[in-house]
């Protein structure tokens, strides 16, 4: 795991980093997932009101949620510039791609009530924008895990290195699933017509993100070497039993909040299998931020870069939560048919 | 490294980031006028401050808004287009955007939502206070994305090792020489472009009759901002000159179009600066004034153009024009506040129509300025990316030209298509008014029960079935 015997700060300040760029991004893909879900899911919601329901159940939360992103973003820029100064270049396409979607859905929170009544391109925009958001996410998990070419520090491919069959089905598992923890949080927070359709929607899409589970589990082992031995060798195959086991217990219990009306249970676990797939990622890919080649280590900024910043970190990152309890406090609640902030 | 690439890197970050910068300027201007309108509300309970705040927060929406999705980009594109930048300065500049992003986004974004939807949700006090934490989110940005922006002119509190920055002191990385200057002369430029358009909105109302009442508090509000920050922009201006001077000479050699240092300096009112011939054409200058500007000194020297190395001159044409526009502007603004300032005093300033008509079509200038001081400042840094440090030449990523023509094409359709929708959108509330803003009794949801709405009563007949539900 450390093979340059690297030992106090140099060792330890990379591993704090790199958890910390790990919770930006599961905070990102939980909170935004819901709301980028919401939109993935428009396009089934046909009427007007619904749709002024489904939008008004995030809409003092976007932004917010949004900020995780920039927040994984940057701090990938300011622990391990190498990573960052690779990864971005070499999935140039996904990116701006993913950028891009965010301007249309993003802006259509605010345009689509100024544009009404003829708000019908904002509802195109909201859907279309979050849906290839969503879709871009997955292509770039799915480059970064395929491995990036790199020479010299610098990446060394070309522009559609990063496409493959692997990529492309994470984008799928990835837009499903966060149609899936969209569902579940309309059926928490919506109530009437939103709330069924949303529940009717979530069993097939619960389903449809196991499968896709299933297939990374058995694709990466297959395609990658380096993850087969993480998985398969003595003792990690004890150590790492508890994941699939997790999961199929979350399944259940998703399954069984949705048929059995405790919508607050369906969320929190599909929201822990997002969780722990994510977990099963990180143990796939550590200590590599750049698979097959660079490492944490190799990565890292500055010591004293990473040292300012964590202290920082510290202090502000449980203030960030904890105001971020205090908002989703504030708006609580169920929002009805007719209902709005606005 | 690919010529044409670095180009189009160059052309798609200017782009962007020109287009981003008018919108937290507006954003960072109307989150403090909104603060200020709801303190004199709670102060003097007064219900005009009240309606004026919720239709600036419609307003600020929109603009907010748009200065996010438009500002997630940036923070990318400094790994996707220059990745070599990220290496040698990311040392220094990651933390101060991660500062950024900690101290600012979060608080901004989150209490955005408070502000917005919170006018029954929480008491008026903690609506008030989430209306202030904005305004202070969209000043810290500021504070930051300025010092790293600031570092990259005048870097300090660093040492080199194999070409990449290392930091040393970070007090000494974040307060660097330009940062005092440019942090306050940024900051005045977004208050002094929203006081201007302020004090346009208002004027417009009272030519059109409208809103009276509001229309005046605008008007008074705006004509007293403008009439103290504009004069304020100018001492800022000339005391950031003279730093710069001092940290950066061949960047004011550019922007006054100064070639030879033979003498006291004079100052080019008009010219056509040719690199080429290494003079200009048709000059118009005032002997000594440059000198007096710069230096403060009747005979001061200042150093020319061909003082430095071709290869280490900016462009000089872009400079010389883009800060005499800024200026401009900036003396035409002077001349709008003190103006008003005076029929103000003698009790004119609502029926003067000629300065109804003027006011009401000066709401641009202050979002000019502010593109031309960017383009003189970041422009006055070529061809460095940071200052004697790093060539943008070598900063930036290995990707292809045709990639890098397709996301500028795509940011430029994109771009032009969403915000040009968006500012016809601000226009159209312009036009409506602060009684269209006011809602109709919103409900609330969760059942909680729903305090009638205090003050915003009186407005509601104003609702027409047609409007937005603002
Ligand atoms: C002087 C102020 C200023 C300057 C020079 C910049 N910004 Fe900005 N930015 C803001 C002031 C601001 C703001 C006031 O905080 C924003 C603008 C609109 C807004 O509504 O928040 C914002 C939004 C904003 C966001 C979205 C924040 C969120 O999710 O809430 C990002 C990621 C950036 N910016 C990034 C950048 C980068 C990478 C810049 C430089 C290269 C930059 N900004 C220049
Ligand atoms: C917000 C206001 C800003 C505006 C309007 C602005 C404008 C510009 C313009 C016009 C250029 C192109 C100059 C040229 O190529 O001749 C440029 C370049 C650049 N600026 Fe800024 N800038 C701003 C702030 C910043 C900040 C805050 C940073 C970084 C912290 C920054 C970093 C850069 C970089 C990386 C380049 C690319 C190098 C280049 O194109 O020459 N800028 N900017
Ligand atoms: C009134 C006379 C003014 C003077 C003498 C002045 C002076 C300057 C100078 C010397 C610079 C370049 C600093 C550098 O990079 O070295 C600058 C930049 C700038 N100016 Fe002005 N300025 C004036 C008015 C204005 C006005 C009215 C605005 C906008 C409302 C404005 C907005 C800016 C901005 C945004 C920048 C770039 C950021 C910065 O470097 O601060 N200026 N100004």
């Amino acid at each position: 795991m450390n093979p340059a015997g690297l030992s106090g700060a140099a060792y330890w300040l990379p591993v704090v980093s790199a958890a910390v760029i790990a919770l930006a991004l599961a905070m990102y893909v939980v909170l935004d997932g819901f709301d980028l879900g919401i939109g993935i899911l428009f396009p089934y919601f046909p009427s007007e009101t619904l749709r002024d329901q489904m939008m008004n159940s995030v809409a003092p939360f976007w932004d917010g949620n949004e900020t995780w992103l920039v927040l994984g973003g940057t701090a990938l820029f300011v622990a391990f510039p190498l990573a960052y100064g690779v990864i971005m270049p070499a999935l140039y396409v996904p990116v701006i791609l993913m950028l891009l979607a965010l301007v249309f859905r993003g802006v259509a929170f605010e345009f689509r009530w100024l544009a009404k009544p003829r708000h019908r391109r904002w509802d195109i925009a909201f859907a279309g924008g979050s849906t290839a958001a969503a879709f871009a996410q997955g292509l770039i998990l799915g480059g970064i895990l395929h491995g990036i070419p790199v020479a010299g520090d610098q990446f060394a491919g070309h522009v559609f290195s990063w496409l493959s069959a692997f990529s492309l089905m994470c984008g799928c598992g990835l837009t499903v699933g966060y149609a899936l923890i969209g569902a579940c949080w309309l059926v928490m927070t919506t109530t009437a017509e939103a709330e069924q359709r949303a529940r009717r929607l979530a069993q097939p899409l619960l389903a449809a993100l196991l499968f896709f589970i299933l297939l990374v589990s058995v694709w990466t082992p297959l395609e990658f070497h380096r993850v087969a031995q993480r998985w398969f060798s003595w003792p990690n195959l004890l150590y790492f039993s508890p994941v699939p086991l997790v999961t199929a217990v979350l399944a259940v219990s998703c399954w069984r909040g949705l048929t059995g009306r405790h919508p607050t249970l369906a969320f929190y676990s599909a929201v822990g299998l997002f969780l722990v797939a994510f977990i099963g990622l990180v143990i796939s890919t550590i200590p590599y931020l750049v698979p097959p080649s660079i490492t944490v280590w190799q990565a890292a900024a500055a010591p004293s870069s990473q040292g300012f910043i964590l202290s920082g970190m510290a202090v502000l990152i449980p203030m960030i939560l904890g105001y971020t309890v205090f908002v989703y406090r504030t708006f609580r609640g169920k929002v009805r048919p007719g209902q709005s902030y606005h | 490294m690919d010529a044409h690439a670095l180009m189009l890197s160059r052309l798609q970050f200017a782009f962007t980031i020109s287009f981003h910068i008018i919108f937290p300027a507006f954003s960072i201007g109307v989150s403090a006028f909104i603060a200020t309108l709801l303190v004199r509300w709670r102060r003097t309970r007064a219900e005009h401050f009240h309606t004026l705040a919720r239709f600036w927060t419609r307003i600020f929406a929109v603009a907010f808004a748009m200065g996010v999705v438009s500002g997630v980009p940036l923070s990318y594109e400094f790994g996707t287009n220059w990745s070599r930048f990220s290496l040698v300065a990311g040392n220094v500049i990651g933390p101060l955007v991660g500062y950024e992003v900690l101290t600012a986004f979060f608080l901004e974004a989150t209490f955005l939502g408070v502000m917005l939807f919170g006018w029954q949700r929480v008491p008026p006090w903690l609506h008030v206070t989430s209306a202030i934490l904005v305004a202070a989110g969209t000043a810290m940005s500021g504070f930051w994305i300025l010092s790293a922006n600031s570092w990259m002119h005048t870097p300090s509190g660093y040492e080199l090792h194999g070409g990449i920055a290392y930091p040393t002191d970070w007090l000494r990385v974040i307060f660097n020489p330009s940062f005092p200057y440019r942090f306050a002369h940024m900051m005045c430029a977004a208050y002094l472009t929203v006081s201007v358009v302020v004090l346009a909105v208002g004027a417009r109302y009272l030519l059109q009759r409208k809103f009276e009442t509001e229309a005046r508090t605008m008007m008074r509000m705006g004509v007293g901002m403008v009439a103290i920050l504009g004069p304020l922009q100018l001492l800022l201006g000339d005391q950031h000159g003279l730093n710069t001077l001092k940290y950066e000479p061949a960047k004011i050699a550019a922007i006054e179009a100064h070639w030879d240092d033979d003498g006291p300096a004079a100052f080019v009112l008009f010219a056509w600066p040719d690199e080429r011939r290494e003079g200009n054409r048709a000059q118009l200058a005032v002997p000594h004034l440059g000198s007096l500007i710069l230096t403060h000194e009747w005979d001061g020297r200042v150093p020319g153009l061909k003082d430095f190395p071709r290869d280490r001159r900016p462009p000089v044409a872009p400079l010389f024009f883009a800060f005499r526009l800024m200026v401009g502007i900036g003396t035409i603004l002077i001349a709008l506040g003190l103006t008003g300032a005076w029929l103000w005093w003698r009790g004119r300033l609502f029926g003067t129509r000629w300065y109804l008509l003027v006011a009401s079509w000066a709401w641009p200038l202050g979002f000019i300025a502010i593109l031309a001081g960017w383009l003189t400042t970041e422009t006055g840094r070529q061809p460095y990316i940071v200052y004697g440090i790093l060539r943008t030449a070598d900063a930036v990523s290995p990707v292809s030209a045709a990639t890098v023509a397709t996301s500028l094409a795509l940011f430029l359709i994109v771009y032009f298509a969403v915000f040009s929708m968006g500012i016809r959108y601000i226009y159209r509330l312009i036009d409506r008014g602060p009684k269209a803003a006011i809602l109709k009794t919103p409900t609330l949801p969760g059942g909680l029960a729903s305090r009638p709405l205090s003050l915003g009563a009186p407005h509601q007949e104003d609702e027409s079935p047609g409007e937005p539900r603002a």
